[in-house]
């Protein structure tokens, strides 16, 4: 049997939306009913397109949201009801790295200080000395230099301070990470760096990792497992070589066409997508 | 095939004197009469510059030190101020990025869009809120006459891409830039845009020069592409040729270097950065050049 770090049962979540002022809210759902597995040591990409609630859904798997009803299981513990202190021990276990370096470094901390907070915050320093030394180790792990514990986040680049993002997050030696859109914004040039890294610490460090792209090319390349969302559900779910070698659900099917290759295809913009796909008209996005 | 664009050894910089950047480095560049041209570059290529700089709209402290862009035989930089905001919309249009900060938010749609018609072909208010109609209807939206009468705020971000792209060609250009027109926007949708943008390209007769960083758009909508780097023109060819036989190690890289949704992570390889120190010391170099010749 496959071992399972986490798993997740009809998990959903749903906020109250209000029509008017006057109006009782009715309830929103953003992620519907969501079955996933995710085994020890492997990569479940969740990929959807914007309002899939790929990042509503990663959220809850690091408990920064509560379900509204479902469950989450990780490493056989139900934590979909846990409260923030009972969370706590865990939370060092878990660990989520965001979409936008920028806003999620402190500017006004150097990196030695960002990266070891969470150390500091668990206990697990000894000393002003051993604070730089692991501040060094975190950078090295991730290919930044060691003398980058002096800098401020606004001294790197784009690619850089992904990396230190992603430092930090393996700071407290998580057993499970949550990467949301973290290569979204970057150049190829850059891009292909990170991914490759990402891959290499899974491998070494035995991560267990749920990605969330929005870019198919890119869950093609990180991952095990894809999970296709739409509309808040998984409407697919399987081995990432399987699932786009022949997707079997239209809206994966859809998906994967739409995707443009760096191939010339002659036709690729005749085909009639445009009037089976229904339009964005109404709300604003 | 007529020339209709001619960009010859475009220098442009940003600030004054001594402490000015430059962003284009002597960059040529031509477009035929209907050509769909691809500007790829990565962020610092200087391939939106490039574009801005056709359109007249650089920033503030940008400056065209030297060389020439002909529009249909005419140099626009040498051109006054007035003339050239008559082609704006008229002959050059624009495809901007973002949808969002692009209309006025305090116009209705249909006003926005009459009022280009009205200024450009002279058309009588009546008469312009009719074709903007029918221009609704060409970019596919449906119930045109209401979407006329709402405002930027009420439509969704797909809907006011179409609209920019209805706009785009309302005055049949000669020209469109297209600057990352779909970059924000999900696959599915990318994809209706861009054969939206292919659509009315044809219907309208205009050659697009297509400014993106993504190698998969450029194979899917242009037939040329020029390759862009440290506003240098590394490559530039027919599509299907840089793409399958790419003659600079750059454009090899970059290619590389993407990720593919039909190809195995084995399969990619990351842009050695020696490569990337390489270019920019030899744009470096240039710079240094030119600062000696100037002084």
């Amino acid at each position: 049997m496959t071992d399972i770090l986490l798993r997740t049962g009809s998990l959903s979540f749903a906020y109250p939306e209000r029509a008017g002022l006057f109006r009782r809210a009715s309830m929103h759902e953003v992620v519907k009913r969501v079955d996933l597995a995710v085994p020890r040591g492997s990569v479940l990409g969740l990929v959807g397109e914007s309002g899939s609630g790929k990042t509503t859904l990663g959220r809850l798997l690091v408990r920064l949201l509560k379900p509204t009803s479902g469950g989450i299981q990780f490493d056989g513990v139900e934590i979909g009801g846990l409260d923030e202190a009972e969370m706590r021990p865990l939370r060092a276990r878990i660990q989520m790295i965001f979409q936008d370096p920028q806003s999620s470094l402190n500017p006004r901390l150097r990196l030695g200080t960002t990266l070891t907070r969470p150390l500091q915050v668990y206990g697990r320093l000894k000393g002003r000395r051993d604070r730089r030394d692991r501040a060094a180790a975190l950078l090295d792990v991730v290919g930044l230099p060691a003398d980058f514990v002096d800098r401020y986040p606004h001294e790197l680049s784009g690619g850089q301070r992904q990396r230190a993002g992603i430092a930090r997050a393996l700071a407290l030696e998580p057993d499970f990470i949550v990467a949301d859109e973290i290569v979204s914004g970057l150049d190829v040039s850059t891009q292909a760096h990170i991914l490759l890294l990402l891959k290499d610490l899974q491998k070494r460090l035995g991560l267990t990792m749920v990605f969330i792209s929005h870019d198919l090319s890119v869950i093609r390349v990180l991952c095990n497992d894809v999970a296709i969302l739409q509309h808040g559900e998984v409407v697919e779910t399987g081995p990432v070589a399987r699932i786009f070698a022949s997707p079997q659900h239209p809206y994966s099917r859809e998906l994967l066409a739409a995707i443009p290759l760096p191939d010339v295809e002659p036709g690729w913009l005749d085909e009639p997508s445009a009037s089976a796909i229904p339009h964005q008209q109404g709300s604003a996005a | 095939m007529t020339t209709i664009l001619a960009i010859r050894d475009l220098h442009v910089a940003i600030g004054h004197h001594a402490d000015a950047t430059n962003v284009l480095r002597g960059a040529s560049l031509e477009v035929g009469a209907g050509e769909v041209r691809g500007l790829v570059g990565e962020s610092g290529a200087g391939k939106s510059m490039l574009g801005r700089a056709v359109l007249g709209l650089l920033p503030a402290n940008a400056i065209v030190a030297a060389g020439s862009i002909h529009f249909e035989g005419r140099d626009l930089v040498a051109m006054p101020e007035s003339e050239r905001r008559n082609l704006l919309g008229r002959r050059i249009a624009l495809i901007p990025q973002d949808p969002m900060t692009s209309l006025n938010p305090v116009k209705r749609v249909g006003a926005q869009i009459s009022n280009l018609l009205r200024r450009h072909l002279g058309l009588s208010k009546r008469d312009a809120l009719g074709r903007a109609a029918e221009l609704l209807v060409e970019v596919a939206i449906r119930e045109p006459r209401r979407v006329l009468e709402l405002y930027p705020h009420e439509i969704s971000g797909g809907m006011r891409q179409r609209v920019l792209i209805a706009m785009a060609f309302a005055c049949d250009p000669s020209l469109v830039i297209a600057d990352e027109p779909t970059t924000a926007l999900d696959v599915t949708v990318q994809r209706q845009v861009l054969q939206l943008v292919e659509r009315l390209r044809q219907r309208h007769g205009a050659a697009i020069l297509f400014v993106t960083h993504d190698l998969g758009v450029v194979a899917k909508i242009c037939r040329t592409m020029t390759v862009l780097h440290a506003g240098r023109v590394l490559e530039e060819g027919e599509t299907v040729d840089v793409l399958a036989k790419p003659r600079h190690p750059y454009t090899r890289a970059l290619l590389a270097a993407t990720p593919r949704a039909d190809r195995p992570a084995e399969a990619l390889r990351p842009v050695p950065p020696a490569l990337i120190e390489g270019l920019w010391a030899e744009a470096r170099r240039l710079d240094g050049q030119l600062a000696m010749a100037a002084s």
